[in-house]
C-alpha cells in the first residue's frame, strides 16, 4: 500500500479565491506583514494503483486541468527572498471528511485498485514575516477550528494519524446520594451539567428513595433533558412580578402570557400549537404548512461558520420532524451582531471581532440552506455592540405536508430507527451550554459543544423520508437536535417506555463511550418509529439512495428508558422522572420604568443629511449583500422576493410564496424586532415587533384573519429581578397583542442566560430581543402588492397616526440620545386599519404599499422612491398626526406604530377613500417623473430634497462588503 | 410524436428536480424524476425517453470542483449510453449543476464527438465567480448561434443565476476563438438593451460573456441561468410593475422547444 499526495493549486492567472479570503481573515486580526497566502487542496490517498494510475487520479479527478494544476507530492515552497510560513490544516483523527468519501466513491467509478483511505487537508503558504504567536493566532482564528482540525507547521511535520482506537466498555457510577451541598454543585460543575443546587438536590433525593447510585448517562440525559434550552424552566415558572409597585402573580409565565392567547382564540385553522417541533396551521383543504425558529447562538459565537450552519441545518430538521414529516420549503434568518466596524482593540478576549462573525454566519446560513435547496426568503439584521460576545443567530424554518399527516403515533412495539448522519464526538453538551452564561474561557472548554454540519447528508435523508411517509411506513418521526437521541428518543417514547442498544448506533469513527453516543448532538439525524412488519420496505428505500438507517431499540410500555450496550444495562430512568420530575421554581420579577429625559433637538431648515445618516445606519441600510448569498429562488415558489423594485435591489417588507404548482393560493413571511425600545419599556418593544411583522405581512396583500405568530426570546441573566421583569413585560404584551390583532402564537422558542463575563470580571448582557416572526395566508398571489412607487401622478396616502414618539428612534441614535417617548401601539385601532389596508389590497385599490417603521416617514418615502425609479414629492400638512406631534422632525422621523404607505391611482381615489373611512389618513402627497425625493413641511419649507441616487447610494454602500 | 417524455436525473444534492419537472410537464412532455441509482441499474429506462435533464442544486455537495463527482460517475458508468442518446437525435439539457456537470464531462461543447473525449481534456471548464461567493440575480440572456433547438435566435430571455462556480473560462484562446466561431456560445450574459457589460451585466467574469453553451449536434445545451425559476409570470423579479400580465415566463422558451422539436422529430 502506498500513500499518494496531490497538491492541486489554482493555474497562473487565475485567482486564489480560499487564498485572498484567508489573507482578509488575517488583516483583519491585526496582522498586517503577511502580504500574501496561497493556498492548497491535499489529497492523501492510500492506494495500490502505479504511477501512470495516480498521474489520471490527479488529471481526470482532482484537478480541473483547465483553470488548475496538480502535484504529486510534496511541494516544495518558493521561498525566493520573501520569508514564509506553511501550515497545513488537517481533520483530526476520525473526523468525518465528506469530501473524502465523495473521492472514495469516485476512484471506485475510476476503476481504482483497492484502497485503502483518503483524506484531504488544506496547505496554506503565508508570505511575509511574522512571529511565532503570530503563527499561532492565524491558525487558530483564521484557517483551522480546534474542535474538528489539527494544524501542522512546516515541510517536515507529519499528519495526523486518521487511525481511533476503539471503545472498550467500562460502566461508571457517579455517586450522589452521600453527596453535600456544596458536593452537588462540585459535581455539577466539573461534569458541566449545569444543574443548579436544586435541581441535583432533586436528583440526589430520587436516587436515595430508588436506592442505588446514578450512571453517568443516567445523569447527563437528566441534565439534557432538564437544562433550560430543552425544558424552559424559566418561562414555565412561577413568577411574582412587581410592576411599577403594583404585584402580579403568574403560576406558569408562559402558559399565562404566550399560550393564553393561543387558547382563548381558538382559531379553527390551527391544527398543532406548542406542541410538535414547529407550529402548525391550515395552507387549503388538503394542505398545512408549518413554521418554527430557533437560535443558534453560543455555537455561533464560537465557530460563526459551523454555528450558523448547523443552526439552520437543524430547525430545517424541526420542519421535517413536525408532525408525520413536512417538507421544507423556505428558510428565514435573522440577526444581531456588534458593529462591523468596530475597532479590534475593543473587542475583549474571548470574542471574535464581529465582522469576522457576521461574514461566518452569513457564509454558514447561505451554504447550508443552498445545499439543501431551500431559498431564504426573509431576514433582519440588527446591530447594537452589547451583541458583541452574545451574537444571535435565529433561523426559521417553513414546512408543508399533507392534512392527515400532522399527527404522530408512535406505539410500543415499534422500531426505533435512526436515519441520516452518522454519530462523532461532535456537539457533546450542545443543549447544557447554550444554557449557561459564557465566560471568556469557554472559547475553549466548549469548543466541543459545536456540531459539523454536511447538509448533503440531510437532503438525502429528507428526500428518502418523504417517500418514506407518503407511502406510510412509519408510525413517527422526530429530529436529533439539542440533546440528541436522549432528547429524541425519551420524547417520542414519553408515554410508552423505550429500550436501546447503544452499539448499534452507527459512529463517525470508533472510540466513542455508550454515554457521548447517547448525548451526541450530531447533525443530520433523524429518528422514526417503524412497525416490524414494515421495516425491509422502508430500509429499501434508505438503500436505493445511499442513506444510513438502522435499527437501534424498539418502544416498550413500561414508562422507562433503558439504556444498553453490548447487552449490559448502563442506564435505567423512569419517563415519567425525566419528563416531569424537575422541580418547579418561584421567581422574583421587578418593572420600573425608567426615568429617562427626552433630548429636545433644535429645529432645523434642511434634514436632507439626517436622512442619509439614518439611510446609511446598519440597521437600516440595503442587506443587499446578505441576501444575494442566499438563492432565495429555489423550488420556484417565490412571488415576492426579498428584493424587488425596477431594479430589483429594493428592500420588500415580506416574502411571498407560492407553494404548490396547481394552485394561485399562496403564503407571505415576515418579522418584526426593535432592541432598541426594549430600553425604554419591553411591553412596547413587544408591541411593536408584532405590530411591525403583522403590517409587513399586511403590505404584500396578506389576509387579515390568517395570520400566526412566533416568538424568540433572547434575554439575560433571568434570575435577575429587573431582567426577569423585562421578561414578563414582554409577555403581557404577547398576550395583549394576540388577542387584539386575533393573531395566535403558535410555537415559540427562549435563549436566556445571553451574558458574557469579560477577563476583567465586567460583564456585558445582550439588550432585551424579541424576535416576532409571522406568517400569513394569501388568497390569490395575482393580488400581491410591492412596495416601490409605480406611477408619475399617482398619489401617496399615509394610514395611520404619526405620534410625537422619537423615543428610542434612529433619528435620536445618529445623534446618539434614547430618548423616552418609545412608540405606543393603539391596538384596536392598528387592528382596524390592518384590516382595512388588507381589503384595500385585496380589491385592487393599490399599487404600492410599505410599511413605515425603523427610520420613520422619510426613510420610506425614499425606499419607495428609489426602488421604484421615481421621485415623490410630499407635504407635511397631508399628515395625520397627533395634536402632540407639531415639531417637524418628530413627523419626518418618528417610528410611531401601524402606519401604511400607500400609492394610489387617480381614479380609486374615492373607492380607497372609503375603505378608510374614520381611520387616520390623509393624502401626503404624490409620484413624480422628476427623480427626487422632495418634503414639504407644514409651513411649505423645503426640509428635504435629494436626488434619488444619492439616497440610494446612502442606502447601499455600508453594507457591501 | 405527441408523447414526448422526459427523465430528469436525481442524485445527492440535487434540489431542482421538482420545478424543472413542472416546467417540462407545462411544455406538454412526460417528465419523470429519476434517481441515477437506478439509472445505472436500469439503462434501459432510458430507450422511450426523447429528452434527459441534469437539474441544478449541489451533487455530491459539489465536493472537489462543482458537479465533478457527478461528471465523473457518468463518464465511467453512463458514457455510451449517453453518447449513444445524443447519436439518436435525442435532447440533453443541463441547468446550473447540470451544465457543471455536462461540461466535466466533455459532453458540451463536445469539440471531439467521440465517447472516448468523454472527461479528459475537456475543453472549457465551470469556476469560482470573479466576485468569489455564490450570487442569485437575475441576467439578460443574448442567444449566439442558430444551431441549438432550445432557443429562439432572435430572442432575449430574462432568467435569475444562482450560482458560485459560474464562470466559464476556455482551456486556450484557440479553443475560445473555436466556441465563438463556430456556433458553440447558446447565451451571452446582457444587460437589458442587449449591451454586453461587466458585472452585474456578466455576473461571473465568463470568457466572452458566455452563459450556455451548446455541441455540434444543437441537441444538447448547457446553462448557468436556471429557465424552470421563471415559467409563470409572478417569478419575475418586479412583475408586479409589469404592464402585460399574460402569458408565461422566459424559461419556458427551452422547455417549450425542446418539447416542440421531439414533436417535430419523431
Amino acid at each position: 500500500m502506498r500513500q499518494w499526495r496531490f497538491e492541486i493549486t489554482p493555474k497562473a492567472g487565475f485567482a486564489d479565491v480560499h487564498g485572498h479570503g484567508v489573507l482578509e481573515d488575517i488583516r483583519q486580526l491585526g496582522i498586517a506583514s503577511v502580504e500574501a497566502v496561497h493556498s492548497a487542496r491535499v489529497y492523501l490517498i492510500e492506494a495500490d494503483f502505479d504511477e501512470a494510475f495516480a498521474e489520471r487520479v490527479g488529471r481526470e479527478l482532482l484537478a480541473d486541468t483547465v483553470c488548475q494544476d496538480y502535484f504529486i507530492g510534496r511541494r516544495a515552497v518558493n521561498t525566493g527572498q520573501q520569508p514564509t510560513t506553511l501550515i497545513e490544516v488537517h481533520l483530526k483523527s476520525g473526523v468525518t471528511d465528506p469530501v473524502a468519501e465523495s473521492v472514495l466513491a469516485a476512484l471506485k467509478d475510476m476503476g481504482a485498485a483497492a484502497v485503502e483511505s483518503v483524506r484531504t487537508a488544506r496547505k496554506f503558504v503565508l508570505v511575509g514575516a511574522i512571529t511565532d504567536e503570530q503563527r499561532d493566532t492565524i491558525a487558530r482564528r483564521a484557517l483551522a477550528n480546534d474542535c474538528i482540525e489539527e494544524v501542522i507547521y512546516g515541510a517536515d511535520a507529519e499528519p495526523p494519524n486518521p487511525h481511533t482506537r476503539p471503545y472498550e466498555l467500562t460502566l461508571t457510577e457517579m455517586p450522589v446520594r452521600n453527596l453535600d451541598d456544596e458536593g452537588l454543585v462540585r459535581l455539577s460543575k466539573e461534569k458541566d451539567l449545569f444543574l443548579n443546587l436544586r435541581e441535583m438536590q432533586t436528583i440526589r433525593e430520587h436516587y436515595r428513595t430508588i436506592g442505588r447510585e446514578p450512571t453517568d448517562v443516567e445523569l447527563e440525559t437528566l441534565a439534557q433533558t432538564w437544562s433550560e434550552h430543552c425544558v424552559h424552566k424559566t418561562l414555565k415558572s412561577s413568577v411574582e412580578m412587581d410592576l411599577n409597585g403594583q404585584t402580579y402573580h403568574f403560576k406558569n409565565l408562559l402558559k399565562e402570557t404566550v399560550f393564553k392567547g393561543t387558547q382563548d382564540l381558538n382559531k379553527e385553522w390551527c391544527i398543532s400549537v406548542f406542541v410538535d417541533n414547529a407550529g402548525v396551521i391550515e395552507f387549503d383543504e388538503d394542505t398545512a404548512i408549518c413554521f418554527k425558529a430557533e437560535t443558534h447562538n453560543r455555537p455561533s459565537a464560537l465557530d460563526p461558520y459551523g454555528g450558523a450552519a448547523t443552526g439552520i441545518g437543524g430547525v430545517i430538521r424541526d420542519s421535517m420532524g413536525t408532525g408525520m414529516g413536512a417538507k421544507p420549503i423556505a428558510n428565514t434568518d435573522v440577526f444581531c451582531f456588534g458593529r462591523p466596524d468596530m475597532k479590534l482593540e475593543d473587542v475583549p478576549k474571548g470574542v471574535l471581532h464581529p465582522r469576522r462573525v457576521m461574514k461566518g454566519v452569513v457564509a454558514g446560513v447561505r451554504d447550508y440552506g443552498n445545499r439543501m435547496g431551500i431559498p431564504t426568503v426573509n431576514g433582519a439584521v440588527y446591530f447594537d455592540d452589547r451583541y458583541l460576545a452574545n451574537p444571535l443567530v435565529f433561523c426559521g424554518s417553513i414546512g408543508i405536508m399533507p392534512r392527515d399527516k400532522c399527527f404522530k403515533n408512535a406505539q410500543s412495539g415499534n422500531l426505533i430507527v435512526v436515519v441520516g448522519g452518522r454519530t462523532g464526538r461532535d456537539g457533546i453538551h450542545g443543549a447544557t451550554f447554550s444554557s449557561g452564561e459564557i465566560t471568556h474561557e469557554h472559547e475553549t472548554i466548549f469548543s466541543h459543544a459545536v456540531q459539523i454540519g454536511n447538509a448533503i447528508t440531510e437532503k438525502k435523508a429528507l428526500d428518502t423520508l418523504l417517500q418514506a411517509r407518503d407511502a406510510g411506513l412509519y408510525e413517527a418521526i422526530t429530529d436529533c437536535g439539542a440533546g440528541g437521541l436522549s432528547s429524541a428518543v425519551g420524547e417520542m417514547g414519553a408515554e410508552l417506555g423505550a429500550e436501546v442498544d447503544l452499539e448499534k448506533v452507527p459512529l463517525k469513527y470508533m472510540g466513542l463511550s455508550y454515554t457521548e453516543i447517547w448525548i451526541s448532538e450530531a447533525q443530520e439525524r433523524m429518528v422514526i418509529a417503524v412497525q416490524p412488519e414494515k421495516l425491509d420496505a422502508i430500509m429499501a428505500i434508505f438503500a436505493a439512495e445511499d442513506v444510513d438507517a438502522t435499527v437501534i431499540g424498539r418502544f416498550t410500555d413500561d414508562k422507562k428508558l433503558t439504556l444498553r450496550y453490548n447487552g449490559v444495562q448502563v442506564g435505567q430512568l423512569d419517563m415519567d422522572f425525566m419528563h416531569e420530575g424537575i422541580c418547579k421554581y418561584d421567581r422574583k420579577a421587578v418593572w420600573t420604568t425608567p426615568r429617562i429625559v427626552e433630548p429636545s433637538l433644535a429645529a432645523k431648515g434642511d434634514y436632507g443629511d439626517d436622512l442619509l445618516k439614518i439611510l446609511s445606519s446598519y440597521n437600516v441600510a440595503s442587506k443587499e449583500w446578505i441576501i444575494r448569498q442566499y438563492d432565495h429562488e429555489v423550488q420556484g415558489a417565490s412571488v415576492i422576493k426579498p428584493l424587488g423594485g425596477v431594479t430589483n435591489d429594493g428592500p420588500s417588507d415580506a416574502a411571498v410564496l407560492r407553494p404548490k404548482f396547481d394552485s394561485d393560493k399562496g403564503f407571505a413571511v415576515a418579522c418584526g424586532m426593535n432592541p432598541c425600545y426594549g430600553d425604554i419599556d419591553p411591553y412596547w418593544m413587544a408591541l411593536a415587533g408584532i405590530d411591525e411583522a403583522i403590517r409587513n405581512l399586511i403590505c404584500v396583500g396578506t389576509r387579515f384573519d390568517r395570520i400566526a405568530l412566533l416568538d424568540n426570546f433572547c434575554w439575560g441573566d433571568c434570575t435577575d429581578p429587573e431582567t426577569l421583569g423585562a421578561l414578563v413585560r414582554a409577555c403581557q404584551a404577547c398576550y395583549d397583542g394576540a388577542m387584539g390583532y386575533g393573531t395566535p402564537f403558535i410555537s415559540g422558542k427562549d435563549s436566556l442566560n445571553n451574558a458574557f463575563v469579560r477577563d476583567d470580571g465586567k460583564r456585558i448582557s445582550i439588550p432585551h430581543t424579541l424576535l416576532i416572526s409571522a406568517m400569513g395566508i394569501v388568497e390569490d398571489v395575482n393580488r400581491c402588492v410591492t412596495m416601490d412607487v409605480k406611477q408619475a401622478g399617482n398619489l401617496l396616502f399615509v394610514v395611520g397616526l404619526t405620534k410625537n414618539e422619537l423615543g428610542g428612534s434612529h433619528y435620536y441614535r445618529i445623534y446618539d440620545h434614547l430618548g423616552a417617548t418609545v412608540p405606543t401601539v393603539d391596538i384596536k385601532v392598528a387592528a382596524e386599519t390592518a384590516k382595512r389596508m388588507s381589503r384595500a389590497i385585496a380589491q385592487g385599490l393599490v399599487c404600492a404599499c410599505h410599511d413605515c417603521s425603523e427610520g420613520g416617514l422619510a426613510v420610506a418615502l425614499a425606499e419607495m422612491a428609489f426602488s421604484g425609479g421615481l421621485g415623490i414629492e410630499a407635504d407635511l400638512r397631508g399628515l395625520p398626526t397627533a395634536d402632540d406631534c407639531v415639531k417637524t422632525d418628530a413627523q419626518l422621523f418618528a417610528e410611531s406604530n401601524s402606519r401604511y404607505i400607500v400609492e394610489v391611482s387617480p381614479n380609486n381615489y374615492h373607492a380607497f377613500a372609503e375603505w378608510m373611512l374614520n381611520l387616520p389618513f390623509g393624502q401626503i402627497g404624490q409620484v413624480t417623473d422628476d427623480k427626487r425625493l422632495k418634503i414639504l413641511d407644514r409651513k411649505q419649507i423645503t426640509v428635504i430634497d435629494q436626488p434619488l441616487d444619492t439616497l440610494k447610494a446612502a442606502w447601499q454602500n455600508p453594507l457591501s462588503l | 410524436m405527441d408523447n414526448v417524455k422526459a427523465i430528469v436525473l436525481r442524485a445527492a444534492g440535487i434540489n431542482c428536480d421538482l420545478e424543472t419537472e413542472q416546467a417540462l410537464r407545462l411544455a406538454g412532455a412526460e417528465a419523470e424524476r429519476i434517481h441515477i441509482n437506478r439509472l445505472m441499474a436500469e439503462p434501459a429506462l432510458l430507450d422511450g425517453v426523447q429528452i434527459l435533464v441534469f437539474p441544478g442544486g449541489f451533487s455530491y455537495g459539489d465536493d472537489v470542483a462543482a458537479g465533478k463527482i457527478l461528471a465523473n460517475q457518468v463518464v465511467h458508468h453512463l458514457r455510451d449510453i449517453l453518447h449513444r442518446f445524443v447519436e439518436q437525435g435525442k435532447l440533453v439539457l443541463g441547468i446550473c449543476n447540470g451544465f457543471q456537470v455536462l461540461i466535466k464531462t466533455g459532453l458540451v461543447p463536445g469539440l471531439r464527438s467521440d465517447a472516448a473525449a468523454l472527461a479528459t481534456d475537456y475543453p472549457a471548464t465551470l469556476t469560482d465567480n470573479d466576485c468569489g461567493r455564490f450570487e442569485d440575480r437575475w441576467i439578460y440572456l443574448q442567444p449566439g448561434t442558430e444551431r441549438c433547438v432550445f432557443l429562439e435566435p432572435n430572442r432575449r430571455i430574462f432568467l435569475p443565476i444562482a450560482h458560485g462556480e459560474g464562470k466559464i473560462v476556455a482551456r486556450d484562446p484557440l479553443t475560445l476563438a473555436r466556441l465563438r466561431d463556430e456556433g458553440y456560445v447558446a447565451f451571452r450574459y446582457v444587460d437589458a438593451d442587449g449591451c454586453r457589460g461587466a458585472f452585474p451585466v456578466n455576473p461571473n467574469g465568463s470568457d466572452d460573456d458566455i452563459a450556455a453553451l451548446t455541441d455540434p449536434t444543437g441537441r444538447v445545451l448547457g446553462m448557468m441561468p436556471h429557465p424552470e425559476r421563471f415559467v409563470r409570470l409572478t417569478q419575475h423579479p418586479h412583475w408586479t410593475r409589469l404592464k402585460e400580465r399574460e402569458g408565461f415566463g422566459d424559461g419556458m422558451t427551452i422547455f417549450n422547444n425542446a418539447v416542440k422539436y421531439v414533436r417535430e422529430h419523431f
